[in-house]
């Protein structure tokens, strides 16, 4: 596929003066590619690679940056799963995952569904104004919307009082705490998905609803049928990309809530950044990251697997 | 236009009025934000609470400028989210053209590499990553927020994709010419990738400026933080926010980005979703 067609590899024009083509053989193509990727892989191998690696290392020991760390086998894991703190992240972590994924997917989906109707007027702004939360920082999100649920003073709370719905204080309440850290995320994030899904729907062929239509499907059917089969690979693409930001909340948690009231906010990277970064567990820290890839890898490749099936099925 | 009025369906209608409402509710927090900026203080803390100020004031603005280092903030944020763009543009679109247009072996397995390690989270490699820049000598500094971040797995997978949709006749052509690899990536590639680098651009410029954990781990000195970690030490311990300037502060750090975002936005939206994502 990405080899050159045949008459060009066979017609080689005369080489300039100076022999650049002796570079021309496996090894000079080796040495070109190589001298394209060094910047890039030296990076990635450094800052990412080898951190990865080292994290999986200092999992397995006691380091707290003081002194040698030292080896203490499966330590830090027993911890981590008999921990009642760690379990409490994971299973808000887990909470949050699903509360997000489908709040947004589903929103990001139905929006837009209904803007790809071409009679619809004011679609280019429409399309705009919702993606801009996307370049909206998850901390300047977490003040604004801390502001509109403020007891006191928020707008919100206060036009929700007006229509007989007491919030109270949203972010002291354990309750409402989650499901509010999780509405700033759909709110910053959904509009991402939106515009992917708005892509995928502009390359489903329109003859295709035309001959669902000949065929008497109503629109019900032809969104089942036609429709959301035909969009799985851009679902799959977005379901990752939820799943994946939920397993890693952090941002407007440690803005609005710090993880409280009572712990029923705190997460997993939470969980990492304190006790790597202040109580210089590190050891734990690593044990409780290495929890977390695993967890992404996990999820992406359960959805791997179901979509490559769907896919196959269709088929 | 005006025969597309006319056959004005009640489904439509209604979408309409949905988009309307919910576009509302999704401007609200920006609306609150610039609205705010602009509220006296006893404005802010009055009950009950009112969207449009009665009288504009600059107080707001004023200390929250006051109570940070803010230009030097802004500058860092410029530096650290300006920098790991014009880098990370550089090295990914070269390993790109590595990887879209060069014959070597372990190119597969290279990329299968590459697009493994998008599945990394961050905050899994961060204390080491921590220890590295550290034992570098670099907290604090501006190499130490940029240089980790300067080649990363998305925008070299993502510029890759594209790379390998541009018609291969443009470099076959300049090949002809006696332009080597390197010419051929420059002046070929490179200007008819202008699109997919502008998004890909916007996306690392908008991701880094907005990120907090980041410059919270590598910087230690208020100085050396971002517009978007220096926000964060507003909110006392006290838990007593003055709204006001909290909102004043947060325009100032959303400013440039919607206004490179409203200018390029159209580009900038067809491209993500089209380009490499699928």
């Amino acid at each position: 596929m990405t080899t050159a067609p045949p008459t060009g590899r066979r017609y080689r024009p005369p080489a300039p003066l100076g022999g650049r083509r002796r570079a021309d053989g496996p090894a000079g193509r080796g040495l070109k590619a190589a001298a394209f990727l060094a910047p890039a892989l030296l990076i990635l191998g450094a800052f990412t690679i080898w951190p990865m690696l080292s994290a999986l290392r200092l999992s397995f020991t006691d380091a707290s940056g003081f002194g040698e760390p030292e080896f203490i086998g499966l330590e830090n894991y027993v911890q981590v799963f008999t921990d009642p703190d760690i379990l409490n992240a994971v299973t808000n972590t887990a909470l949050y995952t699903v509360l997000f994924t489908p709040i947004a997917v589903a929103a990001a989906l139905a929006l837009a569904l209904l803007l790809n109707n071409p009679r619809l007027p004011f679609r280019g702004f429409f399309r705009t104004a919702l993606f801009v939360p996307f370049v909206v920082s998850f901390s300047v999100a977490a003040f604004a919307w801390s502001y509109l649920v403020d007891p006191q003073v928020g707008l919100l709370n206060y036009w929700l009082r007006g229509l007989g719905i007491q919030l109270g204080n949203v972010l002291e309440d354990p309750h409402l705490a989650m499901p509010m850290v999780v509405l700033v995320a759909v709110w910053k994030l959904f509009g991402f998905y939106f515009v992917i899904f708005l892509a995928g729907l502009q390359d489903i062929p329109t003859s295709i609803y035309e001959a669902a239509r000949m065929d008497g499907a109503g629109a019900w059917s032809r969104l089942r049928n036609v429709t959301l089969p035909l969009l799985s690979n851009t679902m799959a693409f977005v379901l990752i990309f939820a799943m994946i930001a939920a397993l890693q909340a952090f941002d407007q948690i440690y803005v609005m809530t710090g993880g409280g009231p009572y712990g029923s906010t705190q997460t997993l990277v939470m969980e990492i950044y304190e006790s790597g970064f202040r109580k210089l567990d590190i050891g734990f820290a690593s044990a409780l990251s290495y929890v977390l890839l695993a967890a992404t890898l996990l999820l992406s490749l359960v959805q791997f697997v179901f979509f490559g099936r769907k896919e196959k099925d269709l088929a | 236009m005006r025969t597309r009025l006319r056959e004005l369906r009640p489904s439509t209608v209604l979408a309409t009025i949905a988009f309307i409402v919910v576009t509302a509710i999704v401007l609200l927090p920006i609306a609150i934000i610039v609205l705010t900026a602009f509220k006296p203080a006893a404005e802010v803390n009055a009950y009950p609470p009112s969207l449009l100020p009665d009288a504009w004031t600059l107080d707001n603005l004023k200390t929250v400028t006051s109570e940070l280092p803010f230009a030097r903030l802004v500058g860092n944020s410029f530096v650290f989210a300006g920098g790991v763009t014009i880098f990370a543009l550089l090295f990914d679109s070269l390993a790109a053209y590595a990887l879209a247009r060069l014959d070597f072996t372990g190119r597969r397995v290279l990329l299968v590499v590459i697009i493994a390690t998008l599945m990394i989270p961050f905050q899994a490699t961060l204390i080491p990553l921590y220890q590295l820049v550290a034992d570098l000598g670099w907290v604090n500094t501006y190499t130490g927020l940029i240089a980790p971040r300067a080649a990363d797995a998305f925008g070299i997978f993502f510029l890759r994709q594209f790379f390998l949709a541009l018609p291969r006749d443009i470099d076959q052509a300049a090949r002809i010419d006696g332009a080597g690899e390197f010419r051929i990536f420059w002046s070929v590639l490179l200007p008819n990738a202008v699109p997919a680098l502008l998004t890909l651009g916007l996306f690392t410029f908008v991701n880094n400026w907005n990120d907090l954990l980041w410059p919270l781990v590598f910087t230690t000195d208020t100085e050396m933080g971002t517009i978007t970690s220096g926000l964060t030490q507003l909110t006392g311990p006290s838990g007593i926010v003055p709204h006001g300037v909290m909102m004043a502060g947060s325009l100032i750090a959303i400013l440039p980005l919607v206004i490179a975002f409203l200018f390029i936005q159209r580009r900038f939206i067809e491209n993500i979703a089209t380009t490499g994502l699928k």
